[in-house]
Order: C-alpha cells, then structure tokens, then sequence
C-alpha cells in the first residue's frame, strides 16, 4: 500500500497550479463577466501539452497517465471551471474516442492535430428527447451511395462551435436497433450550430446546439464498427466521469482555500471569523470530504491505469465529488456573508459553477443507477 | 557550448528557523529558488539559440532537492549533477563554495550561470566565492545575456541603468529576474525528465575532505537568534470611516506631508 504519488504527478501539479494561478486567475472573472471563450489560453495550455495529456506521444500527445490528467484537471478547476472543462470536454469526450475506436488511418487524420490542441474536438450525444436516457437517439444517418447522411439535433454540446473546432463526433442510429458514431467535421453542409447558449456557470465554456439537416459525410467517418456506438458511448462516459470528479474536487479545493483565506481575514465581534466553533467546523468538515473525494477520484483514474475495470469506482467518485463541491461551494459562500454574493468575490463564480458538476456526464440520479446496476439490485 | 547552471532547492513560502539547531528549517515542501530558475531558463536559450551544447544541473543539497532538479530537467535541461551528502549539511558559504567549485571543475563548462541569490538566505555572494575558487572572470546582476564570437556580453543591471561588460569564456554569471521569464516545464519534458541522466555524488567522491565540509568547513557560526526589533512608534489606525483624515493627520503630524 502506497499513498504517494510520484514525481511526475508532484511536477504535473506544481505546474498546472502554477499556470492557473499566473496565467488563469487574473482573467477567470472577465472571461466569465463576457461569456469569452479563453482562445488565449487554450493556446497556452497546448503549448504545454494539456489539450492531449493521455494521447501517446506518436499521435502528438504528452504520453502522461490518467492520474496526472486527473490532478491537471483538478488544479485548473480549483482556479476556473471554464477553462478546465474546455480541456476535459476535448481530452475525454472529443479527442479520446477517436484514440479509442478509430482505424489508424483515422487516428493519423485527426489526433496529431487534436492532441496538439491546434484544434478541438466534441462529443455530442446529449438531444432533446435524449438526457439521461441516452439511448434514445433519434438523430439517425443514412449510408447513401457511399455517404452518411445525418439528419436530427442535439443539445448543450461543449467545444462544438468554436473558431478552432475541428469536427463532433456523435451518437445516431444507423438501423432500427442500431447507434454507431460518426465523426462530422465543422463546415459539413447541412451542419448547424447555433449561437452560444447562455448559462448559470461556466460561461467562458462553449456550448452549443446542433442541427443536422441532409449532412453528408463520406463513409469512413464511421468510428470502429457499425452498431457498437451505445457501447463506445458507455466506455467513454465512464472515463468522462473521471474527469467531472476531478473537478469536483478541484472546486471544492477552490472553495475552500477561499474561505480559508477570507474567515482569517474577516473579524466580527472583535476577532478573525475563524475562530468561532462554527466556522472551523465548516472548514474541518469540508477538508474532510475534501480528502476522502480525492481518494476516490485517484483511485479510479489509477484503476484506469493499471487497465483495470474502473467503471464503479468512477461512477462513485463522480456522485460523492459532485455532491461534496455542492457543500463545498454552500459553507465557502456562507463563510463568506454577503460579499460572497458579490460578484467580484471569486466564489461567486465558484458557487454558480458547481451545479453542473452533478448533472453534466450523467446526473446524481444516473450515477446512482450504475453503481446500483454494478451491485447487482 | 557546455554551461552549468547552479540551482538550489528552497523551503516553500516564508522560512522559519529552528531555534534548537539554528538552522534554517527545510522539513517542508520545496521549491526551485526563483532566481535559479530565472538560470536554468536562460541556459536553455543560449542552446537552443545555436542549437548545440549541453545544459547541466549541479546542485548540492539533501536528497529532497532531487525535486528541484526533476523540475529543471523537465524543463528541458540535459543532465543532472546532485551533491548530496549527510556530512554537507550544515555548509556556509565557505563551505558551499568549495564542494560546489569541486563539482563544477569536474564539469569543466563553459559558462557557469548562478542565480543571483538564494530566496531562503539571501546571501548573494556564492557565485563570486565560486568563481573565485574557480578562478573565473565573474558577472553579476545580469539582465541580459549574449554569446557570439566565443565571448558574452551582459548588460548588468546598477543603481543608476545598466553596465555593458564583456567577457572571456569561460565565465561565471550570476542572473537577475529581470533577465528572462521562465517556462512552464511542458507536459512531455515532466514524462521524460525521468530518463534523463542523473548522478548523485557524495563528498567522498568529489574528493572533498571531510573537515572542508558540513559545519567543520564552514567559518559561520550563529551566536543567537532574536525577532527583529518591533517597529518603534508606529500607530493602528481602525476604519470607522474616518482613516484617511487620521493618516493624513499622522503624516502631518511627523512633518511628512
Ligand atoms: C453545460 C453543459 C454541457 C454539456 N456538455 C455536453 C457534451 O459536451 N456532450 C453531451 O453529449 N452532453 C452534454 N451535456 C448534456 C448533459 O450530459 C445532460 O444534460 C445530462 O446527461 C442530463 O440530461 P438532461 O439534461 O436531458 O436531463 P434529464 O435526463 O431530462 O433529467 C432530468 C431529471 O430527471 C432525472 N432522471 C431522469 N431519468 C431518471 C431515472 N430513470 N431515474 C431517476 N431520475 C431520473 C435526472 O436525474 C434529472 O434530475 C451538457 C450539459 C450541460 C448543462
């Protein structure tokens, strides 16, 4: 038994941490104030290495484990939700399916320039009749003379519409009890995306709607073979979830370091807010989940690298991680008073980019059904 | 071109010294000394401006400071040397500066670079006690570095501007935060940094007699600690809406306005 990480693990956090705060924190409140996409930094972070952590080196990416992928993407979230989904949204749902099902040809086509980060990639399998109920894809594609024709919509697509998308890869039903991914590069005719959509939280993130009117992409955009989408589409949920559960600790990080700071520096009553019963206890309980959330998303994502069925424990990191952030952000806002509520205290922005974290890659509610599904009631 | 960078590991945050020992506590975490890498940055610019040479490490400090030079290799420097030895601990300027010179000779490089100080002690002197045991033409302050026609030239940052000074090689420089802004060390130089050539070297094999080494080599000693002197006449003004009018009161008060 051996709770250290490794070297490289120390020099991925250091570094991220670093990076999030010179470079990510002076801008996190502006990009979020203008609904901004961060073009600047996702540069940055690609000159790095971040956009394509876990690709291997030959396809352009860093060659890193899904553990330092995990404190990468924690580190950032613990400065700004925005920017670190931008990247997991690309790593985990865009750019690791194509490393996953693709033929080499198509890997040769699409991940140098991917996990380089000179482009971005989606996944969109989220539509309107189709939430937590996935498998209820109605958009469908037709193989017509050597051509998939896709017709149908989906919705709140991160990365979709970007300057520097490359292309979506998503879920449709290719015969009556059949769904098979296909990749649609951005510019397809009969492709739309719609303007940004507004939301509660993480604003400087792209999200998008999609519709698909007659588009039609060659045929060997069809990732792995025909009818194993639903099963594709399952496998990189769960690693897609390794990735929220990070953020959700990462969050809860944030939160924390904040209040921590701020009850020092805040007096009432003659003293530092600190040292009423009450707030401690808040900052005891909140390091507390704190360290077991971080145990269990390192757990998963070392399962994951040891090549080892990591499906529950992902799904569990991400229902409990999920969860604390939500405490997490209530007790640092609270700890805070009303300049909390303000929005040039940074936790404003933390508080509203927590809910999505027990919604996004599968609901509290979903998570729940898989572990119980994985326990056998 | 061959050329050593110094670097030195130094405790994270604000340092704290131990009263019972009278040293500085380094149990915590570390980190790079901020100058150094300032160092290791510039040393990666002059290789890869030519695109040739070699960038090596040389850092003497407790195991620990593996940590240091992982995060130099990763940024991109070729090798590393690591003096580490229970015996060194302890080690003054005097001290330092031999068994850091003894590795350096070993070297043989053609630039030494130094950051210009440690952000632990502040000494600002190792360098010159290197190039002196060296016997080493030596530059300080530096905020810009050149090479061309097997000289340097370095713009030397003073009170009043700058001093342009040249230099034979080789030559030691000591480099102030003014010179560069270091990288972040990227995701594959932190996988490959492993793989990278590391020794570590005990006194012994440096040839470094023990009495030259550790508190034994050093000439400093602590007589005693004490906090600084509290600030005389000073005054806490509270907001109660009126603090601007009590400063400027003050000030006035003390003919400084
Ligand atoms: C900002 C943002 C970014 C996103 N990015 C992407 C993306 O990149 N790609 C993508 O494909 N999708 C994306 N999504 C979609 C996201 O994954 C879905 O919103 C999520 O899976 C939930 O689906 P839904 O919104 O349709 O909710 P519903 O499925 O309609 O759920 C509504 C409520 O009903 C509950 N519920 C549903 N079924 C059950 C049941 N059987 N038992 C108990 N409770 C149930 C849910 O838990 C939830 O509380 C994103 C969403 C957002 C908000």
């Amino acid at each position: 038994m051996n709770f250290d990480l490794d070297q490289e693990h120390e020099l991925v956090r250091s570094t991220v941490r670093a990076f999030a705060e010179e470079r990510v924190a002076p801008v996190a409140e502006e990009l979020d104030r203008e609904s901004r996409f961060p073009y600047d930094l996702v540069g940055e972070l690609a000159e790095l290495g971040l956009m394509g952590m876990t690709i291997p080196e030959a396809y352009g990416g860093a060659g890193a484990d899904t553990v330092s992928y995990a404190i990468a993407i924690e580190e950032l979230t613990r400065v700004d939700s925005s920017v670190a989904i931008t990247v997991a949204a690309h790593h985990s749902l865009g750019t690791l399916p194509i490393f996953y099902f693709g033929s080499e040809e198509q890997k040769q086509r699409w991940l140098p320039e991917l996990a380089a980060g000179r482009k971005l990639s989606a996944f969109g399998l989220t539509e309107p009749g189709a939430g937590s109920d996935a498998g209820a894809t109605r958009t469908h594609a037709e193989l017509r003379d050597g051509e998939w024709v896709v017709n149908g919509s989906k919705i709140f697509i991160t990365n979709a519409g970007t300057d520097i998308t490359a292309c979506v890869t998503i879920t449709a039903r290719t015969g009556e009890d059949e769904i098979s991914n296909i990749i649609v590069p951005n510019g397809t005719p009969g492709y739309e995306i719609s303007k940004p959509m507004k939301k509660l939280g993480w604003r400087a993130s792209d999200t998008r709607e999609l519709s698909f009117k007659d588009a039609a992409v060659p045929d060997e955009n069809l990732l792995g073979p025909r009818g194993q989408g639903f099963q594709q589409f399952l496998e990189i949920l769960d690693g897609g979830r390794i990735s929220v559960a990070a953020m959700g600790v990462g969050l809860a990080q944030g939160a924390y370091d904040l209040a921590y700071g701020y009850a020092q520096e805040r007096q009432q009553f003659g003293k530092p807010i600190s040292k009423f019963q009450a707030v401690q206890f808040k900052l005891a309980d909140m390091a507390t989940e704190l360290e077991a959330g971080r145990n269990l998303v390192y757990k998963a994502a070392w399962l994951k690298d040891q090549g080892r069925d990591f499906a529950l424990a992902a799904a569990q990191a991400k229902l409990f991680t999920g969860e604390l952030s939500n405490r997490a952000v209530n007790w640092a806002l609270q700890i805070h008073g009303g300049y909390g509520y303000m929005d040039e205290y940074a936790i404003s922005r933390l508080y509203r980019d927590q809910k999505i974290l027990e919604i996004g890659e599968g609901t509290n509610e979903v998570q729940r059904m898989v572990i119980a599904r994985h326990l056998g009631v | 071109m061959k050329i050593a960078v110094c670097v030195k590991q130094v405790p994270e945050g604000n340092s704290r010294i131990d009263p019972g020992t009278k040293r500085l506590d380094r149990s915590g975490e570390g980190a790079l000394n901020g100058f150094d890498a300032n160092a290791v940055e510039e040393a990666l610019r002059l290789r890869d401006a030519t695109g040739e040479g070699e960038v090596v490490l040389v850092s003497l400090g407790p195991a620990k400071a593996q940590d240091v030079l992982r995060k130099a290799l990763a940024m991109g420097a070729d090798r590393a040397v690591h003096v580490s030895d229970e015996t060194a601990g302890g080690s003054d300027l005097v001290a330092t500066s031999y068994a850091l010179a003894k590795a350096l000779e070993r070297e043989g490089a053609d630039l030494i670079l130094f950051g210009q100080q440690a952000a632990d002690s502040d000494g600002a002197v190792l360098w010159a006690a290197v190039a002196d045991r060296l016997r080493l033409p030596v530059v300080s302050q530096a905020a810009e570095l050149t090479h061309a026609g097997g000289k340097l030239t370095i713009k030397r940052q003073t009170e009043f501007g700058y001093d342009v000074i040249e230099a034979p090689l080789p030559a030691v420089v000591a480099v102030s935060d003014a010179i560069n802004e270091p990288r972040y060390p990227s995701l594959k130089g932190i996988m490959g940094a492993k793989s990278k050539p590391q020794e570590t070297l005990s006194l012994a094999e440096l040839e470094i007699e023990p009495e030259r080494a550790g508190e034994p080599g050093s000439r400093t000693e602590v007589y005693a600690l004490s906090d600084p002197p509290a600030r005389a006449d000073s005054r806490k003004i509270d907001d109660d809406g009126n603090a601007a009018q009590a400063i400027l009161d003050f000030l006035a008060e003390k003919r400084l306005v």
